[in-house]
C-alpha cells in the first residue's frame, strides 16, 4: 500500500501557469455572458413552474392510476429541476450578474426543507472553499460516514451503508440537519446557543411550510384523490431526494478523487486552489438531458473551478478544462452515472470496515495529497 | 368577516399552496401587467425621431398611477441580459386615450441603455417601471407667460408639457447641433404654424453655443416669464447664474439629467476598502466611483434608482466609515440611522454598506 501524489510531477511554476490558464477560461465566459444566458435561465424557470403547476393539476385526479403516474413523474422532474438546475445554481450567485431581484442568490428560496440562507453558508462558503479537506469540509461523508482511508475508523461506521441509504431517501432533511451542524450542536451546552436556536427555528418553519403544502393542502384540494395525491407527493419527494443524493455522491466520492490534509492548504496559492478543485471532484458523462437533470453538476469539476459561472456554460468550458487536464497529465475522473454511483457506494461499503492507514509520502514543494491504490 | 380580511385569508392559503414561491411568481407567467403585480410595461412600438433619437411606446401595467406633464419615469431594461435602470422624461400627454405612455430617448455615446432603446429594443419586450415622479411640472394655475429653455434631449419633458397643456403665451428656445438633430421638429413647426408656440432654434454647429447673456435678443421679455429649463449642466448652470444676477431666480425651474459631479479623490479621503456587510463582500473602491457601481460590479444586489441623486431609490444604511457626496464633496459619516444615496456617494476612506 503506497500513497502517490498524482500532482507530484508538476512544478510550482507549472501550477501557477495552470491557474492563469483557468482564469483565462473564466474571463472568456464572463466577457461573453449575456442575453442568451439570461433567456436560458428564464426559460428553465418558466418551464419548471409550468411543469409543477400542470403536474399538481393532474394529481387532482390521481385516483385514476394513469393520472397518478403522469402527475407523479411530472412533479418529480419539476422538483428535481427546482433543486438542481435552478436552486443550486441561483443560490451560487450564478445569475446575480443579471441584476434581476427575482433571480438572485439573496432572494431565492427553493423547494427544500433547508432554508436557502443556511444552505448557502454550509455549501458555498464551507464546502466550496475547503473542498475535500479532511476536518474542514464536512461534505466528506456529511459527518456521518467515513469516505476516505485517512478518516479514522470507528465501529459506528459499520452501519454507514444503512445511514447512507436512509440519507438518500430523506436527503433534504439530511441536508437541513447538516446545515444546522446538528451532530455538533445537539450537545447540551450548544443546544442553548441563541444563534443555533434561531437557525433551528427557521428550519422548523420551513419544514412546516413544506410539509403543509405537500402533505396537507394539495391532498385536501384533491378531495377524493386525497390519499393518492399524498402518496404521489411523497413519491416525488423520494425520487427527488434519491436522485440528488446520487448526483451529489458522484461529485466527490468516486474512486480516483483525492482528499487533502488540513495542513496542506496553509498558504495555498490560486493555482494550488484550482489544482485541489481539479483533483477533488469527479464528473458524470452523458447526454444533454442528463447534464440538465443533474443541474449540470455532472460537470462537477468545472463547477468547482468556477462555482459562479452560469451552469449552461459548463459544457463548453469542460472541453477546455479537459484539455488542460491532458496538458498537465492529470486524471480527469468521469464516467456514466451508474458506474459513478456504483463506485461511490462501493467506497461507502469498503470504508465501513477498518482499513490500514496508508503511509503518507510527502513530495516536496506542494505536498498535499494522500491517495490509496488498492 | 370583512371582505378585506377574507381576501387576506384566501391569499394566505394561496401562499401555502405555492410555497416556497409566491402566487405572483405563477401569475407573472401569464399576466405580467396585471393589477397587483410589480409594475412593468410592455414596449409596443419604437418610432425613430432623428438619427440618434427614438420614441418608445410603452403600455404600462394596471398598477400605473398616471403622470403629470414634465415628470419622468425610471425604467429597468435588460441589456445583454443585465437589468439596468435609467430615468426618462415622459413625452406623451396625460390624457392619452389608449393608456400608453411614451418616452423619447436620445442615444448618447457609449450609453448602454439609450443605445439599446433607440436601436435594438423590439416590440413585445417587458420593461420594469416605477411610478412617475419629479417636480419639473406646471403649476395648477396656468402661468400667463412661459419660456421653455431646452437643449438636446432636454426637450423631452417640455414636449410632455407642450402636448398636454395649451398655454396662451409660450416661447421656446431650443438648442441642437443642426436642424436635423432637433427632436420633434415637425411637430414644433406645426405648433408654430398654428400660432400656439413661438420658437427660436439655435443650431450650435453653425451658430455656436447659446450665449445666455444674449437671451434677451431672442426673447426680450424673458425676465417676466415663468421659465422651465432642461438641458446639459453647462446651460443650466449658466441659466441659474443669469436669473440670479437679474433677481428673478424664483421664475426659473431646472431639470438635470445628470448630477453635477465634482472631481473627487484629490487630497483627503480618496477611496478605501468598502465592505458590503449583509453579503460579506469586500472590495477596494476609489474616491470617484459611486458606491452603487462598486457594489454592482462586485455582484451585490444594490437597490438603484435614477442614478443621479434625486429619487432616493438607492438609499442604504451606512454602518461604518465615511462617504463623499460626488456632487457637493460633502462628507457623511456613519451614525445609527444614517442612510446614504449610493449612486452619488463614493468611498471617503474605508466604509461599511449594509447590503
Amino acid at each position: 500500500m503506497t500513497a502517490i501524489d498524482p500532482t507530484a510531477h508538476l512544478t510550482a511554476q507549472q501550477i501557477e501557469e495552470l491557474g492563469r490558464e483557468l482564469d483565462a477560461i473564466r474571463d472568456e465566459v464572463i466577457a461573453d455572458r449575456g442575453e442568451k444566458d439570461a433567456a436560458y435561465i428564464r426559460k428553465v424557470i418558466s418551464a419548471q413552474r409550468k411543469l409543477e403547476l400542470a403536474s399538481r393539476g393532474v394529481l387532482l385526479f390521481s385516483v385514476f392510476p394513469p393520472a397518478w403516474l403522469l402527475g407523479t413523474a411530472g412533479l418529480s422532474v419539476a422538483k428535481i429541476m427546482d433543486n438542481m438546475e435552478i436552486g443550486h445554481n441561483v443560490l451560487h450567485g450564478q445569475w446575480d450578474w443579471m441584476r434581476d431581484p427575482k433571480i438572485h442568490s439573496t432572494t431565492w428560496e427553493w423547494d427544500h426543507v433547508s432554508p436557502a440562507e443556511q444552505w448557502k453558508h454550509s455549501h458555498n462558503e464551507l464546502h466550496h472553499t475547503y473542498t475535500n479537506v479532511i476536518g474542514k469540509d464536512n461534505d466528506l461523508g456529511y459527518g456521518i460516514m467515513r469516505v476516505d482511508e485517512d478518516q479514522k475508523w470507528h465501529p459506528a461506521h459499520l452501519g454507514q451503508p444503512l445511514w447512507n441509504f436512509l440519507n438518500a431517501c430523506f436527503f433534504e432533511y439530511g441536508i437541513a440537519a447538516y446545515d444546522l451542524e446538528l451532530g455538533k450542536n445537539l450537545h447540551k451546552r450548544r443546544r442553548k446557543d441563541p444563534e443555533f436556536r434561531a437557525r433551528a427555528k427557521a428550519v422548523g418553519r420551513k419544514i412546516r411550510k413544506q410539509v403543509l403544502k405537500d402533505y396537507v393542502i394539495h391532498p385536501l384540494l384533491s378531495g377524493p384523490s386525497f390519499l393518492t395525491t399524498l402518496a404521489a407527493t411523497f413519491t416525488a419527494n423520494l425520487v427527488r431526494n434519491i436522485w440528488s443524493h446520487s448526483v451529489i455522491m458522484c461529485g466527490h466520492f468516486p474512486e480516483g478523487v483525492q482528499v487533502f490534509e488540513r495542513r496542506s492548504i496553509k498558504g495555498e496559492t490560486r493555482g494550488q486552489w484550482y489544482l485541489r478543485q481539479m483533483m477533488g471532484s469527479a464528473n458524470i458523462s452523458g447526454s444533454r438531458a442528463m447534464h440538465f437533470m443533474t443541474g449540470n453538476l455532472s460537470h462537477q469539476i468545472e463547477h468547482h473551478l468556477f462555482p459562479d459561472l452560469p451552469s449552461n456554460r459548463y459544457a463548453e468550458v469542460a472541453v477546455k478544462v479537459r484539455a488542460l487536464f491532458e496538458k498537465y497529465e492529470l486524471e480527469y475522473v468521469t464516467g456514466p452515472l451508474p458506474a459513478q454511483v456504483f463506485s461511490a457506494w462501493h467506497k461507502v461499503f469498503r470504508l465501513s470496515l477498518p482499513t490500514k492507514k496508508p503511509e503518507v509520502m510527502t513530495p516536496d514543494g506542494h505536498a498535499m495529497v494522500v491517495v490509496q491504490h488498492d | 368577516m370583512t371582505s378585506a380580511a377574507l381576501r387576506k385569508r384566501a391569499w394566505k392559503l394561496l401562499e401555502m399552496v405555492t410555497t416556497p414561491l409566491l402566487p405572483s411568481d405563477y401569475l407573472d407567467l401569464v399576466s405580467p401587467l396585471r393589477a397587483g403585480a410589480d409594475l412593468r410595461g410592455r414596449i409596443e412600438a419604437v418610432h425613430p425621431e432623428t438619427g440618434d433619437a427614438a420614441t418608445v411606446v410603452i403600455r404600462p401595467g394596471r398598477g400605473w398611477r398616471g403622470h403629470a406633464a414634465g415628470q419622468y419615469v425610471r425604467i429597468g431594461v435588460d441589456v445583454d441580459g443585465r437589468r439596468l435602470w435609467r430615468a426618462y422624461s415622459i413625452t406623451s400627454p396625460t390624457d392619452r386615450q389608449d393608456g400608453r405612455i411614451t418616452i423619447t430617448v436620445k442615444a448618447i455615446p457609449d450609453g448602454k441603455v439609450s443605445n439599446h432603446l433607440v436601436r435594438r429594443a423590439t416590440p413585445g419586450t417587458l420593461v420594469q417601471l416605477d411610478q412617475p415622479t419629479g417636480d419639473f411640472v406646471l403649476p395648477p394655475a396656468k402661468p400667463a407667460k412661459v419660456l421653455y429653455l431646452t437643449a438636446g434631449s432636454g426637450i423631452t419633458p417640455v414636449m410632455g408639457m407642450l402636448r398636454d397643456v395649451e398655454l396662451d403665451d409660450v416661447v421656446m428656445v431650443h438648442c441642437a447641433p443642426r436642424p436635423q438633430d432637433v427632436i420633434f421638429r415637425n411637430e414644433l413647426h406645426g405648433l408654430v404654424a398654428d400660432k400656439k408656440l413661438r420658437l427660436a432654434e439655435v443650431h450650435s454647429a453653425t451658430d455656436g453655443k447659446l450665449d445666455i447673456a444674449r437671451l434677451g435678443e431672442l426673447v426680450p421679455d424673458w425676465a417676466e416669464r415663468e421659465t422651465w429649463a432642461c438641458g446639459p449642466a453647462g446651460l443650466l448652470d449658466a441659466a441659474e447664474e443669469y436669473w440670479t444676477e437679474h433677481g428673478v431666480r424664483e421664475r426659473l425651474r431646472t431639470e438635470r439629467f445628470r448630477p453635477r459631479i465634482v472631481v473627487a479623490g484629490d487630497g483627503d479621503g480618496g477611496g478605501g476598502e468598502v465592505t458590503f456587510s449583509a453579503t460579506g463582500t469586500t472590495v477596494d473602491a476609489d474616491g470617484a466611483t459611486p458606491l452603487l457601481d462598486i457594489g454592482e460590479e462586485a455582484g451585490v444586489l444594490m437597490p438603484s434608482g435614477c442614478r443621479m441623486g434625486i429619487c432616493f431609490g438607492c438609499v442604504t444604511p451606512l454602518k461604518a466609515g465615511a462617504v463623499r457626496d460626488l456632487r457637493t464633496g460633502e462628507i457623511t459619516e456613519a451614525e445609527p440611522g444614517v442612510l446614504i444615496q449610493t449612486c452619488v456617494s463614493a468611498a471617503a476612506g474605508p466604509c461599511d454598506i449594509e447590503r
